[in-house]
């Protein structure tokens, strides 16, 4: 085949753009799903989390997340009744297997606090990338692109909640996707699914009919570090003052 | 008009700065993905490469598709709120593919986990000592964990 420098210069841009679709690939979509009809965000119970670790072990596994590291993870907080600002923490392998029991303290109070990604409408994590990897989708779920992903670490230092790790593999960001491959198909979170007490709830805020304006109006609820104006969207009913 | 008299060298400067520009937006072409800034300063195509990664956790909705029976006893007792997955794990492959068996459950662990007596629990939540409250005999001689209350006549 004989190709003149004139045919050579017209394939070189054509073979370009076909090479990159080939690399693009064509995902997978979900038909009936529409982004920006829905603004997703968690409903946390803690009266009613038990601290069993279900949803620690079900992250893991429907999002293969390694040993060691956190999606989501349950705290036990114990306040002693004049110490708010010292609450001890602990959170033994994440919660996962639940936590050692504890004795009825005279002077102060155990509670369980599950924590996740905070799907923050204005999110320190997405304004510090330097490639534009990582960002807020149509729908309000903060995800990582990880075939973009430098793993320059910088989401994890700017995120305040603790949220992200850099994956011992792939070397590239990674933290809850809010289960968006199962949200885009009607399904609930992993965590959620596996809750045994409803103490976490997945919501829509874009939602009308969501049962979460109902509960928003009804409680006192709060999100996690409000003087960061980081616009969080798991919502804490029941939050002691305490809670870091 | 002496200032172009000797021209000649800046229509070489101006042409190669427009062979640079090009070269320099055709390899920008090249390597800036083509969803790249369709919604954002992101790559479009990640939110659906994300929403296709393969689903572990089936849903209550495909149990109660197939097992009714269970739901309905469940429906019943105070497990009605427990999904099936929170304790067999995740069985989308069961769902798919009913011939994968899901493994067999260890309920001294299981019951265990969510009932051990702790302080850090919330009050009216039902919780046992184990040890004490079985005198070591597995929950299931008592309780049915599809429906955990103890009948009149004794649980099968």
């Amino acid at each position: 085949m004989n190709i003149s420098r004139r045919q050579m210069l017209i394939l070189l841009p054509a073979a370009a753009v076909a090479w990159e679709s080939i690399l693009a690939g064509t995902p997978e979509s979900s038909p009936n799903y529409k982004m920006t009809e829905h603004w997703w965000s968690m409903l946390i119970d803690i009266p009613k989390c038990i601290g069993c670790g279900n949803c620690v072990r079900a992250c893991q596994a429907e999002n293969d997340v390694p040993d060691g590291f956190f999606r989501t993870w349950v705290e036990r907080y114990h306040v002693t009744d004049w110490n708010l600002e010292n609450p001890e923490v602990i959170s033994p392998d994440g919660g996962k297997e639940g936590f050692p029991s504890v004795t009825e303290d005279a002077d102060g109070k155990y509670f369980f606090v599950p924590k996740l990604c905070n799907h923050c409408a204005d999110s320190p994590c997405t304004q510090v990338c330097p490639v534009g990897a990582t960002f807020i989708g149509p729908d309000g779920v903060v995800l990582v692109d990880q075939t973009y992903c430098l793993g320059c670490a910088y989401c994890v230092q700017a995120c305040p909640y603790g949220c992200r790790y850099i994956h011992p593999q792939k070397k590239v960001a990674d933290k809850c996707t809010l289960c968006y491959h199962r949200i885009t198909k009607g399904l609930t979170t992993a965590c959620c699914e596996a809750c045994p007490t409803g103490a976490r709830q997945l919501a829509d805020l874009k939602n009308p009919k969501d049962p979460i304006h109902a509960f928003l109006k009804t409680h006192d609820v709060q999100i996690l570090k409000p003087q960061m104006a980081t616009g969080a969207k798991v919502f804490y009913n029941g939050l002691d003052g305490s809670v870091r | 008009m002496s200032v172009f008299k000797e021209s000649g060298h800046l229509f070489r400067l101006a042409a190669l700065y427009a062979v640079g520009t090009l070269t320099f937006l055709f390899i920008r072409g090249v390597l800036v993905p083509k969803s790249f800034g369709q919604y954002g300063h992101y790559r479009g195509n990640a939110i659906t490469e994300i929403a296709a990664h393969p689903i572990h956790f089936a849903g209550h909705q495909a149990c109660d598709t197939c097992h009714t029976d269970v739901q309905q006893l469940k429906q019943s007792g105070m497990h009605a709120r427990v999904n099936c997955e929170g304790c067999h794990g995740p069985l989308a492959k069961h769902a798919d593919d009913p011939s994968v068996q899901p493994a067999k459950l260890d309920t001294a662990k299981l019951c265990v986990r969510c009932h051990a007596a702790s302080a850090a629990k919330p009050r009216g939540f039902p919780q046992v000592a184990a040890l004490d409250h079985s005198n070591g005999l597995p929950c299931e001689t008592c309780h049915k964990p599809h429906s955990p209350a103890i009948s009149a006549g004794g649980a099968k």
